[in-house]
């Protein structure tokens, strides 16, 4: 045999192999991460408890097959739900449900027109959202969105006034480190502006 | 001075022989962790609604997943439900969720979420129905997966 020394393969470049790899493998995994609209659905019960809610407290929005929305017998667009139900939740024009045994109080932290002819108060204030069968989910998901959006900016601007920071900031703070005072502050936001969705059967 | 100097010169250089070694580690770890837990879908791939005011989903092994959205096959029309690997009815709902609660340690059965990953064209009528269905058995958290952004023309025609 003429070759009998074999150089050593130089295993420099072996590195930038493996880097290769790995490269390859962070980015083509994507770890999907699910996010939406987070909803609580209501209870189911047997008794039916009739409550007699005034006209005023109600917003009615109502979405036909043709993706159209009327809110309060009037046509809208989507991107003016998000006003009109700011304006509706914050109107503050009365007094609040009696906690209790006590009566209700005038809502004080409300900065809206205090209109007698809309809502009460925010823990009166019911949105009720209704929709045909035929709605195209989009379209559904997009009103849900600025419902949302309502609370979440009226918590935000609430927040700010009292604490200096707003409900989304909070919200952020407690996940890194729950704490029982900010805890009290989300709870005692969530009360002053709470979520009341109601969606009755849909039109068929 | 030049003691010093002297002492200098003989440094080494450091061996990269073992860099492979532990690149390869980092390798072998992400393709291990990696799961890559991707139901296969049934249905055509749900194109989701955007939304702005989103929230992570946490607790990911406590969400259970329902996928709505057009079959494949487009000469069937109406939207289908695909919950794991098959496609089922409305009625099928509650015992899916039966399933996926007896794989959960009970006193994680209430913290479990619902995802509803629909499409955009599907009808409210199929949403609502489901909503319905998981009332009745008293799972009541969901979520309406959506993608985050803040254009959200696309969501309606």
């Amino acid at each position: 045999m003429a070759r009998r020394e074999i150089g050593e393969i130089n295993a420099g470049s072996m590195a930038d192999i493996a880097f290769l790899l790995l490269i390859f493998f962070l980015v083509t995994t994507t770890m999907d991460v699910d996010s939406g609209i987070a909803r609580k659905l209501p209870e189911k019960t047997d008794q039916q408890s009739d409550v007699i809610v005034k006209e005023k407290n109600v917003l009615d929005i109502v979405v036909n097959r043709n993706n159209q929305l009327l809110v309060e017998n009037e046509y809208v667009k989507v991107t003016d739900v998000k006003r009109l139900a700011m304006k509706f939740i914050d109107n503050g024009g009365g007094l609040g449900t009696p906690i209790d045994g006590k009566p209700g109080e005038p809502c004080d932290y409300c900065g809206g027109d205090k209109d007698p002819n809309s809502s009460d108060h925010p823990s009166k204030a019911i949105i009720s959202l209704q929709s045909d069968r035929g709605t195209s989910y989009g379209m559904y998901i997009s009103v849900q969105n600025e419902i949302e959006g309502a609370y979440n900016e009226l918590r935000n601007k609430l927040s700010k006034r009292l604490y200096g920071r707003t409900y989304d900031e909070l919200l952020n703070d407690y996940k890194d480190n729950p704490s029982k005072s900010l805890q009290e502050k989300i709870d005692n936001l969530k009360d002053k502006y709470p979520q009341i969705i109601t969606e009755p059967e849909p039109i068929k | 001075m030049s003691k010093f100097k002297k002492k200098k010169k003989g440094l080494p250089a450091i061996s990269t022989a073992s860099l492979p070694d532990i690149v390869f580690m980092l390798l072998f770890f992400f393709m291990v962790s990696t799961t890559m837990r991707e139901t296969d879908l049934l249905i055509k791939k749900p194109a989701l609604p955007v939304a702005s005011e989103v929230k992570k989903l946490e607790l990911k092994s406590l969400v259970s997943t329902i996928y709505v959205g057009k079959s494949k096959d487009s000469r069937i029309s109406g939207d289908k439900i695909q919950v794991n690997d098959k496609i089922v009815e409305v009625k099928d709902i509650p015992s899916f969720i039966f399933s996926e609660r007896a794989l959960r340690k009970e006193d994680e059965v209430k913290f479990m979420t619902t995802s509803i990953k629909a499409d955009k064209e599907a009808s409210v009528g199929t949403i609502l129905d489901i909503k319905e269905q998981l009332r009745d058995i008293n799972a009541l958290k969901i979520s309406f997966s959506t993608s985050k952004g803040s254009d959200l023309r696309g969501n309606y025609k």
